[in-house]
């Protein structure tokens, strides 16, 4: 053990730069691995949140509005909204649905954008009324929508996915591109602890040809190597933790979360997962390119 | 000690074969000359016996245990039996003589105490009792191999292999290093020593097997190195 840590470190330090290079290249490769976790939670976290919440907007006919299933010049008739609202109950899909009448939209249109020039770009004349329906599964919705698109005095058929999707669609991307670039460069990190390695065995080659001559044990050999790249590696996840804790805290605890009390926002725990999730990946690929160099260069 | 059953051994991408069918049986505290020109397979001997690799066809036995199916984290242990020592001592040049030696037992985790009592007595036996201190590079050869023999020895192993021992020494050292070598057969490790010096293995009159292109060719007690040297 004496000799495995005293070997581990003037591993280190005869490999000094390289070692630099490894911590490095695993501090932001990892950083960036755990903002990836980060944002995907995060993510799912609003998705959960706003999909739950999602209802489904029928907008009626005016006499402003053209549609398909609006009469020209007029809006749609009592007549019309009766049997759109038996519809919309007979539907076992609902949960419950109430009436939005225009001059309730517009009071929700000021007070939304009560501190904008916005509000007073829409007169009351322009909104609708609009059934809101509440849905029993959000995530089925696609029925009632057809069916609901179809009848005479619907305007149209909102709901949340065709406003949300997209976001979610970029949301997506930017996450896959964060780990996809954070596993770019976690290879890269891999190939240099593979080549420190490498390296390592050639120069002491000789010393590691007696070794194995007089019969130390694999482990004895390894040992050192992998220890050396163990803690190269586990530094650099310390740093990228400590950035990613810091980041965490100051981005999102200090300032996203008070100015945007609305929506949730994740906390610690999501960030221990963050953390474990790098530790793991730090100790995987540290071990792994040392063993299949070990084995390649110390065979037997 | 060291038996051959029809062992061949062939190099991957060569088709001729490095030892070809050879059948020998070696016996406990014997002393063996191993001769015959380059290529012959004296090197490849050797390295089957160390399981550096596995034979092709045939069994190797070391000890009774047939090393071939030997899996590969028992290959320790066997190597601790044997000890090695080469034409080109193998020293670490940054290590103190006794500490060259005392490497050997350290890498397979002896305590330091018993090191620094059998390192010292075995650099007496080799005649460097006075040298502990040294570098590898401010001894001679023949005390480099000295310290290689003491290094192969440090763990009285059962075998000690020797491939050329003194290949690279002149006639009178080799005396030197033969003599210890003859000496450390006494105490019941079984020697094989592979050599080119038919000066030596003449004076010494021990076994000798001949091996050439992969065969045995002879296999004679108390035998002179033979018209081919």
């Amino acid at each position: 053990m004496r000799h495995a840590l005293s070997e581990t470190f003037s591993g280190l330090r005869r490999n000094a730069g390289i070692t630099f290079a490894v911590i490095m290249t695993m501090w932001v490769s990892l950083s960036l691995f755990g903002a990836g976790i980060i944002a995907a939670q995060q993510v799912s976290l609003l998705k959960n949140e706003w999909y739950d919440k999602v209802e489904l907007s029928v907008f009626l006919c005016t006499d402003k509005m053209t549609g398909n299933n609006c009469d020209k010049g007029q809006d749609a008739t009592q007549e019309q909204k009766d049997q759109i609202l038996q519809a919309i109950k007979n539907s076992p899909e609902v949960e419950e649905v109430f009436y939005e009448s225009k001059s309730e939209a517009y009071e929700q249109f000021q007070e939304t954008f009560k501190d904008s020039p916005v509000k007073d770009s829409l007169s009351m004349q322009e909104m609708q009324d609009s059934y809101r329906v509440k849905l029993v599964d959000p995530q089925q919705y696609q029925g009632i929508k057809s069916q609901l698109s179809t009848m005479r005095g619907v305007q149209n058929v909102q709901d949340l996915h065709q406003v949300l999707d997209p976001i979610f669609k970029w949301l997506n991307a930017l996450q896959w591109g964060t780990i996809g670039l954070s596993v770019l460069l976690l290879l890269a990190a891999a190939l240099q602890i593979s080549t420190t390695i490498r390296m390592a065995t050639f120069t002491r080659g000789r010393e590691i040809g007696i070794m194995r001559l007089v019969g130390a044990s694999n482990f004895y050999i390894m040992g050192p190597f992998l220890m050396e790249s163990l803690i190269s590696a586990l530094v650099g996840a310390f740093l990228a933790a400590g950035t990613l804790v810091f980041g965490v805290w100051f981005i999102i605890m200090r300032n996203a979360q008070q100015s945007l009390q609305t929506i949730r926002w994740i906390g610690w725990p999501e960030t221990g997962l963050a953390v474990g999730s790098m530790l793991l990946v730090a100790i995987v690929l540290s071990i792994i390119p040392t063993m299949i160099s070990a084995r390649r260069y110390l065979k037997v | 000690m060291i038996k051959f059953e029809e062992v061949s051994r062939i190099y991957s991408g060569q088709n001729k074969a490095a030892l070809a069918g050879v059948t020998v049986e070696i016996g406990k505290g014997e002393f063996v000359f191993l001769v015959g020109g380059s290529g012959s397979g004296k090197s490849t001997f050797l390295r089957l016996v160390l399981r550096e690799f596995r034979p092709t066809t045939g069994k190797v036995y070391v000890a009774g245990k047939n090393i071939g199916s030997l899996p590969e984290r028992k290959i320790p242990a066997l190597r601790r039996e044997i000890g090695m020592v080469s034409q080109d001592f193998r020293l670490l040049p940054g290590k103190t003589v006794f500490e060259n030696v005392a490497f050997a037992l350290q890498v397979i985790g002896k305590p330091r105490s018993l090191i620094k009592k059998v390192v010292p007595e075995t650099l007496e036996m080799v005649g460097l009792g006075d040298k502990t201190d040294r570098k590898p590079d401010e001894l001679s050869g023949g005390e480099q191999q000295r310290v290689a023999i003491a290094r192969a020895f440090v763990n009285h192993p059962k075998i000690l292999l020797a491939d050329e021992p003194t290949g690279n020494l002149d006639p009178e050292t080799s005396v030197g290093i033969m003599k210890l070598l003859n000496r450390i057969n006494r105490s019941e490790t079984t020697v094989v020593m592979a050599t080119h010096d038919w000066a030596m293995v003449d004076q010494m009159r021990k076994r000798v097997i001949e091996l050439e292109n992969g065969h045995i060719v002879r296999d004679q007690e108390r035998g002179i190195y033979g018209a081919r040297g």
